[in-house]
């Protein structure tokens, strides 16, 4: 094992602390913690080989300092990382970090909390992690969301575009999510739109799987930096599939076995929600694999449809939600798309057939026939 | 009426007879599929057997070959007879064309007496199909940029997943499931007025499109 130094110091990032004996003051035997470094390495999709070095990377590591912005959210990510009613290991890594401000779980409060803030992004420039929860308002100067006397925007400017890396949890963050659905009546964005220069990876979900924040997390204490992301800045081991893919419900897909009303016998019997509108095939999340608090269940694995959270905009891109398809714009409420193209069929057929009669009865038509043409 | 001086000449060449087939039985397939996969019922008793997968299947392989040979056929109207030509499709760009447009729709609304005689495409029989190659290029792009969805580091994915700029997820499956209704609606039309023409033209529109010939009078 690594280095470590036994007194622990309150301040510095540099500062190595001592996990073994930190895990056991949690009553976290060693066992589970390379239970725990095994798990993460899995969902990293890192091979077996890998979990010594990522235990050891662990117990050697510095203790980085992370700050916990919260702009337009409903505090499902913090509640989705502190949900469990035991101390779970992934909580101890997260104590591994130094969390110096966290709106809802810091003690100090006031001017207090304000300065610790001040303070990271003037001391540690470039080597603190900022974690962004929440859209930031753009519209009229930023006015619709203020912490402390200072827009969103700004706070973000500041401590985002001075921080190493910033780390976007939850949907609201990442893509704007709820606060920027139609009409988006404060202006919402998520953090990279907001703050273009900051070196930002996304976790949306709604809420996110605290179990990716802590493998991204692992992943940036092991390697050193931020894993590789897809075209909307989503890590790929945790986005990289669709949910259809891995959903413990496509057998049943396949099958063609389908749920045709809420509570029916297929419903029931746990077959596909396709039909009840489903955006697993749409969607990229780890969830069927992942799954939410501590591994319990996820909304499909609960009988209820894919909604498509981890997605841009998905409240408007993703409706109906317990539909297939988007109503046709500008037809009624009731107009499938289906029902329009039968309309379109039947009505083709009724002119044309109403055509033929008239062209049955038409004489003295005169026709040539068609003349060779020799030209071009 | 032109009784003499007929003579039986070879316009529609084998790939524009061929890729017209292939099309029509690609479309149904693809129409029936599609239409299972898009509001599909519970059509199996155990999670072993396989409806959805074999439907899928078989619309991708009808994909393939509807793909191709559209693509053929562009590839003919660049190579083929002056009937198979691109310029067939739009005869708007000349004053000629646009003459004759008035005149065939003046025909089919019953506003002149004058058979339009063509001997490629009709001039709106042409500019139609110019639509639905546009609509055929919709279905394809659609139809793999949905494809390609299910393997988000792939080829496939990289060529069309510009396309998710355009539309958003939802909105690619609507405009793939409308395209079908149109294309549906698009065939009544086509196959009505293939036989008016053939009455009316007495040329043998409607065996050309499977034997090649038709009806022409020499040029005086
Ligand atoms: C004229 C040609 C075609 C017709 C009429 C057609 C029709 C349809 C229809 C009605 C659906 C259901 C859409 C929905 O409700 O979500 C569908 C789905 C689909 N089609 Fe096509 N299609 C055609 C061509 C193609 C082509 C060229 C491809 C290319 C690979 C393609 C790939 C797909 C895919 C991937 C799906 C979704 C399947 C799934 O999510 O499991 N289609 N098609
Ligand atoms: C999915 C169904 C169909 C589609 C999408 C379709 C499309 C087309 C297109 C694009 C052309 C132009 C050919 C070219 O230049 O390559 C054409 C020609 C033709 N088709 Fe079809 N077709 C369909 C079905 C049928 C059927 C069922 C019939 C007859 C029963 C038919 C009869 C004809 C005839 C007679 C022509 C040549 C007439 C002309 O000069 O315009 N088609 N069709
Ligand atoms: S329940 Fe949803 S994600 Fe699962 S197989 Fe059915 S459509 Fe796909």
């Amino acid at each position: 094992m690594g280095k470590r130094s036994d007194e622990e110091t309150a301040d510095g990032a540099e500062q190595l602390l001592d996990l073994p004996r930190l895990l056991a003051e949690r009553g976290v035997s060693r066992r589970d913690f390379m239970k725990f470094c095994t798990a993460v390495s899995a969902a990293l999709a890192l091979p077996a080989t890998f979990v010594p070095r990522v235990a050891q990377a662990l117990d050697d590591i510095k203790r980085p300092t992370l700050v916990w912005l919260e702009f337009q959210d409903c505090a499902a990510d913090t509640e989705a990382l502190l949900r469990a009613a035991n101390p779970t290991v992934a909580e101890i890594v997260l104590d591994i970090l130094s969390v110096d401000y966290h709106e809802t779980i810091m003690a100090a409060a006031g001017h207090q909390a304000e300065e610790a803030l001040a303070k990271v992004v003037k001391e540690q420039k470039g080597k603190y992690i900022a974690v962004v929860e929440g859209s930031i308002p753009l519209r009229d100067g930023g006015v619709y969301c203020c912490v402390a006397g200072r827009t969103a925007l700004d706070t973000a400017r500041q401590v985002c575009g001075n921080a190493m890396a910033t780390v976007a949890v939850g949907t609201c963050a990442s893509f704007g999510g709820l606060p920027a659905a139609a009409p988006n009546p404060t202006g919402a964005v998520g953090i990279k739109e907001a703050v273009p220069g900051a070196t930002v990876i996304n976790l949306p979900g709604c809420p996110l799987n605290a179990d990716n924040l802590t493998a991204t997390i692992v992943h940036f204490l092991v390697f050193g930096k931020l894993p590789a992301v897809d075209s909307h800045g989503r890590p790929l081991f945790a986005y990289g599939k669709r949910i259809h893919d891995n959903c413990e419900r496509r057998p049943h897909f396949d099958a063609g076995q389908y749920v045709e009303q809420w509570g029916d016998e297929a419903h029931r019997k746990g077959h596909c929600l396709y039909h009840m509108g489903c955006k697993g095939p749409e969607t990229y999340h780890n969830c069927p694999t992942q799954r939410y608090n501590e591994k319990t269940s996820w909304p499909v694995g609960a009988g209820h449809g894919c909604v498509g959270c981890s997605e841009p905009q998905f409240w408007d891109a993703m409706a109906p939600f317990y539909r297939r398809l988007p109503q046709v714009p500008g037809f009624g409420i009731e107009s499938t798309a289906d029902k329009i193209g039968l309309g379109l069929a039947v009505t083709t057929a009724v002119a044309f057939g109403v055509h033929g009669i008239a062209s049955a009865f038409r004489h003295g038509d005169k026709s040539e026939g068609a003349q060779e043409d020799t030209d071009r | 009426m032109a009784e003499g001086g007929l003579y039986k000449k070879y316009v529609w060449e084998i790939p524009v007879r061929v890729t017209h087939w292939v099309n029509f039985l690609a479309i149904a397939v693809l129409s029936v599929t599609g239409g299972y996969i898009g509001a599909p019922e519970t059509l199996a008793d155990s999670p072993s057997q396989y409806v959805m997968g074999w439907v899928r299947f078989v619309h991708f392989v009808a994909a393939y070959a509807f793909t191709i040979s559209v693509t053929s056929r562009i590839y003919w109207a660049f190579m083929g007879n002056r009937y198979a030509s691109w310029r067939e499709y739009v005869p708007f760009v000349t004053r000629e064309g646009r003459q004759r447009m008035l005149d065939t729709l003046k025909y089919y609304l019953f506003m002149s007496k004058r058979v339009p005689n063509a001997v490629g495409h009709n001039t709106l029989a042409g500019t139609t199909y110019l639509v639905v190659f546009m609509l055929y290029f919709v279905m394809i792009l659609t139809g793999f940029a949905l494809y390609g969805q299910r393997a988000p580091q792939s080829v496939m994915h990289k060529l069309t997943g510009w396309l998710f700029v355009l539309f958003s997820p939802q909105g690619m499956r609507l405009t793939h499931h409308l395209g079908m209704w149109l294309l549906i609606g698009f065939v009544i039309h086509h196959v009505y007025s293939s036989w008016l023409m053939d009455v009316k033209e007495r040329g043998g529109v409607m065996s050309s499109i499977f034997s090649g010939y038709k009806a022409v009078r020499m040029k005086d």
